[in-house]
């Protein structure tokens, strides 16, 4: 009798001492005093193992990094939670330029004039004061499936009006910009380009050739998008102009053309430069610099394509080959002041919101 | 019973200690620290009630879906939770056991998985396409209410399947028998005696679904778009994007105002006319099915939950073993074939990334959150509902508390253990241990509701029994309850198992980049442009789908010795 219950509590035991054995973070093992730096980034950051173990060897510090989301939802997590008390970093990185007014507005970061910044271009230095400091840039654009449009005999349209046509009916998917960070780019595209007086009749007249609107750009590329692996049925989505150097350095079998393109035409892609920035309060400000130059420094740009699909700010960084090869830069990306994005964003997306959902 | 000494509410009070320690600090601490930021100056000018519209349209539309789903599940699973309770075929437990897998799908795999099924091009509109000589695909699925009906009953028939069915399972059919021996036909048997005893339940398990469903995001956002909106999705989307944290705060609220209307209605609804049947063993009431009737509702019921449940999970399962595109762009034409690629791609570190993270270490992270997550839930769910059992006034207005945390969004209670515990005070907790916490939150509720049914349900004359053959209380524990509870809590475990394995909200959110769980690896690859991405996250999900039926498989080995006896 006695054993029965002895039976059951040995296996409740068993899985209790089994999973404490082996939790990594349940063990607090004693840590020698190294310091550490925690970064704050979205999702989509990636770098190289052995870049930053150098970093660590070097200064003899820890980088902890955490996720929070896409480019919008980490920056609204940081000011939530400065708001509740301490930042939950040391250092930001991921701020865009769609963002921008935002964090400074909120002040949610310290100044910092990184030597790195003389040589970077002034097109991407947006922050005069130096608390966002320019790190990569990269393009939003429409990407197209180029065997569609060679099996339908349909030359690829070649700029935002064009896609208002009738030939181009129900081909073109895009993300919400209420809830999808490209969403929202393409959206400032077209309001750079047709100006806050038409943007809204350029998109009655998408939504009368029936574009596709879905929620994030996990459905759109993949559900939606025919030049995906998911083998949707609209040819054309909104994407980022690098995402064709990614299907043919992702593809399956060696690919010697990229299946897919971007349209770079003037005014059709929306130019989104990343910042980094210490973020104001951290004890650790002198390492948040060493952190920053590090971003900013050679093997660190060069590592970024090939890791998150963006382009360097610094001139001196050299590309990959198949950047170089399948991905076009746009000669003339839409940009609109961070000022008037900051004023008017909330605005425009409920206007959008009404005119396209209701 | 009805005069409840001072002993019984001590008894209670002892019982309710940890669980609503836990629940107090981990739920009611984190929830309303960010309630009180939310309604601190700082988001003075964000909301200041000047449309009620943004409330009351989410609210009603967030309503009508999720009672339609719990309807269309309740349709669904009630005849598969007799099939499975009754009928002893072929096929049986491996069935039972796959119904369960859906439940950790992360959305956005279930997306891709009803996509290559439904979507325009999926192979249901081309066969049509074919048959029927069409040139356009004939369904428009994805993307609609049905899509979002769909994928609710898709996720949540083995809640029903489970719950009820372990209690079905587990009457006596005698008293059936007696009925119809009185001259009863069988559907006022089953109207006067099946149904009232399964009234607790069928009533708790639906409003387990109606939760599930109620606070549904992913389908919303992915299968449905962007023309829907739970509360949940606007809650999301004011807090995280348009950084407007006193309407968040707001529909957060209306949200658990609801949650707790529900749980208290169905608490009035099992209490009302509970019986206490006598039990039996679970395998004592399977037998095959005899007749052209009870043949002909086995093989349907087989058919519907294969084509519902299974299909999909098929689909991606093979999915993630043929390319499609081995030469898409240059000679314009689909190839297939067999492949191994994804699968052995996911071993390999390509870029040297700093976060890679090898197939065996996501498992083994997310195995150690799903372990510790079914020790905290089922202690802690044991001791909850022995509280709840015992004969005290207040447990009336205690019991729907207890479901608040499912009702509770996960964005608002995300940014509240951030604001709560990433604080000076709280260093000495390692962070991922909130992980399992969070997780544990969402399974306490199902073991509850899982358990409170079956214990109520066992007689009190065995116990007293027991007693006067001079069993003590623990005694009375492990020969009386403990056996009866088993199976019930089988079924907890295995619930507080997948929810942990397959949650994603909580884990991409506590987790440390380094150590993501198998979802959040999932995410990481779905949300890059190529081929091998798209082929590495179906072949992930495959692996979790995986790892999730050996775990069931394992967990529902456990026996007792002697059980055969009950």
């Amino acid at each position: 009798m006695i054993k029965r219950s002895l039976i059951f509590g040995a296996l409740v035991a068993l899985l209790l001492g089994g999973c404490i054995g082996q939790t990594p973070a349940a063990s607090p093992t004693p840590v020698p005093e190294v310091q550490v730096l925690t970064v704050m980034t979205h999702d989509s950051f990636a770098v190289s193992a052995e870049l930053v173990q150098q970093f660590e060897a070097d200064n003899g510090v820890k980088v902890n990094f955490i996720k929070g989301g896409d480019a919008g939802t980490t920056l609204n997590r940081l000011i939530l939670t400065s708001l509740g008390g301490t930042p939950e970093a040391d250092v930001f990185y991921g701020l865009d330029n769609t963002f921008l007014s935002r964090a400074l507005e909120q002040d949610l970061l310290e100044a910092y004039a990184a030597p790195a910044l003389a040589e970077i271009p002034a097109e991407f230095q947006l922050d005069l004061s130096n608390r966002a400091l320019p790190v990569d840039y990269g393009d939003v654009c429409i990407n197209y499936d180029k065997a569609w449009f060679q099996e339908h005999e349909l030359p690829v349209p070649q700029s935002l009006e064009d896609l208002t046509k009738p030939e181009y009916a129900g081909l073109l998917v895009v993300e919400n910009p209420a809830t999808s960070s490209p969403g929202l780019s393409f959206l400032l595209a077209t309001i750079a380009t047709f100006g806050e007086d038409g943007w809204q009749s350029y998109w009655q007249a998408l939504k009368d050739n029936g574009v596709v609107v879905v929620s994030d750009w996990e459905t759109a590329y993949y559900t939606n998008f025919s030049g995906s692996s998911g083998r949707g049925p609209q040819p054309l989505v909104v994407s980022y102009a690098s995402s064709p150097a990614a299907e043919l350095i992702y593809a399956e079998t060696p690919l010697t053309e990229a299946p897919t393109g971007s349209i770079v035409a003037d005014g059709a892609c929306w130019r989104q430069v990343e910042f980094a920035g210490i973020l104001k309060g951290t004890p650790n400000r002198a390492l948040a610099e060493k952190f920053i130059d590090f971003m900013l420094s050679q093997p660190f740009q060069e590592d970024m394509p090939l890791q998150m699909f963006v382009y360097p700010v610094l001139p001196s960084a050299k590309l990959p080959e198949a950047f170089v090869k399948a991905s076009e830069v746009p000669q003339k990306p839409a940009t609109l002041d961070p000022e008037l994005i900051a004023q008017k964003r909330e605005a425009w997306v409920q206007a959008w919101t009404e005119l396209m959902l209701k | 019973m009805k005069h409840p000494g001072t002993k019984s509410v001590l008894r209670a009070g002892l019982l309710w200690l940890l669980p609503a320690t836990f629940l107090l600090v981990f739920f009611y601490q984190p929830l309303l620290a960010i309630l009180r930021l939310a309604f601190s100056p700082a988001f003075e000018g964000s909301w200041q009630g000047e449309s009620t519209a943004q409330v009351l349209k989410p609210l009603g539309f967030t309503f009508w879906q999720a009672a339609l789903s719990t309807l269309l599940t309740l349709l669904v699973g009630l005849p598969a939770a007799y099939l499975f309770s009754h009928f002893d075929f072929k096929g049986r437990e491996a069935l039972r056991l796959l119904s369960l897998l859906p439940f950790i799908l992360p959305t956005v795999v279930v997306a891709a998985c009803f996509n290559t099924l439904l979507g325009p091009r999926g192979w249901l509109n081309l066969g049509l396409m074919a048959l029927l000589n069409l040139s356009e695909p004939p369904i428009h699925m994805l993307q609609s209410l049905p899509a979002i009906l769909l994928a609710h009953v898709f996720y949540n028939t083995a809640i029903i399947i489970r719950l009820v069915g372990s209690a079905w399972s587990r009457l006596d059919k005698k008293l059936v028998y007696a009925a119809q021996m009185l001259g009863a036909n069988p559907w006022q048997a089953f109207r006067e005696v099946t149904l009232p005893l399964l009234l607790p339940a069928i009533t708790g398990a639906s409003l387990l679904v109606f939760l599930f469903d109620f606070t549904s995001f992913g389908v919303v956002l992915m299968l449905g778009g962007p023309q829907f909106a739970t509360l949940e999705v606007e809650i999301y989307t004011q807090a995280l994007y348009m950084l407007n944290l006193r309407l968040a705060a707001v529909l957060s609220l209306v949200q658990l105002a609801c949650t707790l209307l529900v749980a208290w209605l169905q608490s009035r609804v099992s209490q009302l006319r509970y019986g206490k049947a006598a039990l039996s063993a679970e395998r004592a009431n399977l037998r095959p099915p005899r007749g052209a009737a009870e043949k002909t509702f086995t093989v349907v019921m087989t058919i519907i939950l294969v084509l519902l449940i299974l299909t999909p999970l098929i689909s991606l399962i093979t999915r993630s073993f043929v390319t499609l595109e081995a030469a898409r762009g240059e000679r314009g034409q689909v190839q297939t074939g067999f492949t191994l690629r994804y699968y052995q791609e996911l071993f390999q570190n390509r870029t040297g990334s700093l976060f890679y993270v090898p197939p065996i270490m996501a498992v083994r992270n997310s195995l150690v959150y799903a372990a510790l997550t079914v020790v905290i839930a089922i202690v802690l769910g044991l001791l909850g509902t022995y509280a709840l059992n015992q004969p005290w006034k207040a447990n009336r207005i205690f019991e729907p508390f207890f479901m608040l945390p499912l009702g509770a969004s996960a964005v608002t209670l995300g940014l509240g253990f951030l604001v709560t515990f990433r604080q000076p005070a709280w260093s000495v907790l390692p962070f991922p241990l909130l992980i399992p916490i969070a997780h544990a939150l969402v399974a306490l509720p199902m073991v509850v509701r899982t358990l409170l049914p079956a214990l109520r349900s066992i007689p009190s004359s065995l116990r007293q029994a027991a007693s006067t053959l001079g069993a003590d209380g623990r005694r009375v524990f492990c020969e009386v309850d403990l056996p009866l509870l088993l199976r019930p809590l089988l079924v907890s475990m295995v619930f507080a198992f997948t929810i942990s394995l397959g949650e994603f909200g909580a884990s991409s959110f506590l987790s440390s980049p380094q150590t993501p769980t198998i979802p959040v690896a999932i995410y990481r690859y779905i949300s890059q442009p190529g081929a091998l991405n798209y082929g590495q996250a179906l072949a992930m999900s495959s692996l979790l789908l995986m790892v999730c039926a050996a775990g069931i498989f394992l967990i529902e080995k456990i026996r007792l010795p002697g059980e055969e006896l009950y």
